[in-house]
């Protein structure tokens, strides 16, 4: 492969000739820049620019001929192209219709600086003001198409409805079963760790029973549906946003929070309070496993000091959760499914914001519900 | 380098793909010359796109073979994938720009992939090429949402032109512009050609792409290809290629171009 060169030459006095050699190509064009940075332009002379030694050039090529045409004529000199090879005269015209080019500007996160950063804050926090808004009137306008379908119970979908509640609350059934499972292997072991210190050993049942049946039951299945369904609802419906199908629905004559959100929103209030149950009976199950293999409780003595245990509504509470935590998710499902704009990339950024903030919401819920559980003293 | 001027630069023999039960091509023939610009027409549906994505390795054939530069794309590793495809460009239909990146940056994305070169170099040749794909000044510093569709398809086959390609493969470049832009991009497509010797392998649906820009003209029908001169071609009595040429848009393409309708009469309509 045949190098490249640029060798300045002082021919006579007041002239030079830059002879450029070889292969004037995108792969040699970092040696080729670093050369003629380091050469030492004339001032105010006559330069020849001999090309006769040019075996290919590119565009790269071409714009480093320019480039150093331009720097050596802003210098003073008077500059002369010599030898060029016809069959590379085009693409040197081209390159040169484009003129001198500016590079683009990278752009630059603008909270590098203090005043950046403090705007940042102020930003992100009249925007999690206006979403705040935004969400409460999203779900103005899903009670009002609720309170019309009241009215109209005839235009339920029921079809919708049912294959809603098949795809986030039948197909959630294993995985949901499998990790409450594993919470309640978990619990009780570690419980039985702690607790056989003190000889309590027995009250790793209280400990799993008003452990799962008052928050976490409901908080995993919650959490695991905000991932596997609100994610969903979000992705469907922001894909749906991104083909125009919603508006298609519009200039139909359907309401799309009708046709779209009512049949998601029902089906996963009816469907999680359900998951719960199952959530707490699985989890329970494996508490149960848990504690007659590391401790010896067997399940007679578990039952029975389970009943000894739980108050009558401590079951009640965790399942009261369920509906509301639906709600959140499928709210929070839907409305960012709504704010995606015509984008691929907007799709999968409101998913993930979606489940963000429909476990965040689920959870400041929860802790909402403890507060209000407490101020009633149960 | 180069591989003998005289062997094609893209051959293509016996090609078939299948998609399930459905065959889309049959024995797909095709050689395509060092500097030339082929254009490549069918119906919807009938595999054109499917024939470009299985030349630059995209899409494995049921059978059949393609040579890009003398090289069974087919049975290479992706490493020598990876070393061939840097001599070929890709303009997808919508462009396909990073959505996250500027134009700049999308530009400069091959250029840093293959070479190790100071950036301020690597922002003047993207600023070149964004000034040669007819772009104003300060595209590069856009993000693709910013970009009207002509211009992402611009800023694509800037990023297409990133490495100096030898060859160019287009799909449907003039796709969904308007007519003005859709003439535009045909001459950049032809100057380009003309200063950087470059081969353009063209899938387009657009009759006055073919008969502006186009050496040879390839017709998928039947699953199969025929190529010739678009001489050859209105001569052919195919019926879908004699409906595809002789319609009333085909008529009106060719009439642009060459001032001269072919022996149909302007005012019988040409079966549909």
């Amino acid at each position: 492969m045949a190098s490249v060169a640029a060798t300045l030459v002082e021919a006579e006095p007041g002239s030079v000739v830059l002879t450029a050699t070889g292969e004037w190509l995108v792969a040699k064009a970092a040696e080729l820049d670093r050369r003629l940075r380091a050469m030492q332009m004339p001032r105010d002379k006559r330069v020849i620019l001999d090309l006769s030694g040019i075996d290919r050039l590119d565009t790269a090529g071409a714009w480093l001929l320019l480039r150093t045409e331009h720097d050596l004529a802003t210098r003073g000199n008077a500059v002369e192209i010599r030898n060029l090879r016809p069959n590379f005269a085009p693409l040197l015209d081209q390159v040169r219709a484009g003129g001198m080019v500016v590079p683009a500007r990278h752009p630059r996160p603008a909270h590098h600086t203090i005043a950046g950063f403090i705007a940042r804050i102020g930003e992100v926090t009249l925007g999690l003001i206006a979403r705040a808004y935004s969400i409460l009137g999203f779900f103005g306008a899903v009670c009002e198409s609720a309170g019309a379908l009241l009215l109209r119970p005839r235009r339920l979908r029921i079809t919708a409805l049912v294959a809603q509640m098949e795809q986030t609350g039948v197909n959630a059934v294993p995985i949901v079963g499998l990790l409450s499972f594993l919470i309640g292997v978990v619990i009780a072991y570690q419980g039985a760790d702690q607790l056989r210190r003190f000889g309590a050993d027995i009250y790793t049942v209280n400990l799993l029973g008003v452990g799962i049946l008052r928050e976490l039951g409901v908080l995993m299945a919650a959490i695991i549906i905000a991932g596997r369904s609100g994610s969903a609802f979000t992705a469907q419906i922001g894909t749906m946003q991104v083909n125009e199908e919603i508006d298609a629905l519009r200039t139909i004559g359907l309401d799309p929070l009708e046709v779209l959100v009512l049949p998601r929103l029902f089906g996963l209030v009816l469907t999680l309070p359900m998951l719960t149950l199952w959530a707490d009976f699985v989890g329970l199950f494996g508490g149960c496993l848990m504690s007659w293999a590391s401790l010896g409780i067997d399940p007679p003595l578990f039952l029975q000091q389970l009943r000894a245990s739980l108050y009558p509504w401590t079951f009640w509470i965790g399942l009261i959760k369920a509906p509301t935590f639906a709600l959140i998710i499928g709210l929070i499902g839907c409305y960012e499914g709504f704010q995606v704009a015509r984008s691929a990339e907007s799709v999968g950024r409101q998913t993930t914001l979606s489940v963000v903030e429909a476990i965040f919401l689920v959870i400041v819920a929860d802790a909402g519900f403890s507060i209000f559980f407490s101020a009633l003293q149960i | 380098m180069p591989n003998d001027p005289g062997e094609p630069i893209i051959r293509v023999r016996g090609l078939v793909n299948r998609f399930g039960a459905e065959t889309v091509h049959d024995g797909v023939d095709l050689d395509v010359l060092r500097g030339e610009v082929i254009g490549i027409v069918g119906g919807s549906g009938s595999g054109k796109s499917v024939l470009l994505r299985t030349i630059i390795g995209l899409n494995r054939p049921v059978e059949g073979k393609v040579k890009v530069f003398g090289r069974d794309v087919l049975r290479m590793t992706d490493r020598q994938l990876r070393q061939l495809e840097h001599r070929w460009g890709v303009l997808f239909q919508d462009g396909a720009l990073f959505s996250s990146l500027t134009v700049a940056q999308n530009i400069e994305i091959p250029i840093k992939e293959y070479y190790d070169m100071p950036l301020r170099l690597m922002d003047e040749i993207s600023a070149v090429k964004v000034s040669m794909v007819g772009l104003p000044g300060d595209a590069g510093e856009k993000y693709p949402s910013q970009l009207s569709g002509g211009m992402r398809k611009r800023a694509g086959l800037a990023r297409a032109l990133a490495l100096d390609p030898e060859i160019v493969f287009l799909d449907e470049p003039t796709a969904g512009l308007d007519p003005i832009a859709a003439g535009a991009f045909d001459e950049l497509i032809r100057d380009l050609r003309a200063s950087l010797g470059l081969t353009v392998f063209l899938v387009t649906h657009d009759l006055d792409s073919l008969f502006a820009i186009c050496d040879r003209v390839a017709v998928l029908v039947d699953k199969k290809l025929r190529v010739g001169t678009l001489e050859e071609l209105l001569k052919d009595n195919h019926p879908w290629i004699h409906s595809y040429f002789h319609g009333p848009r085909g008529r009106a393409a060719q009439y642009s171009e060459t001032g001269v309708l072919t022996e149909q009469k302007t005012r019988s309509v040409a079966p549909m």
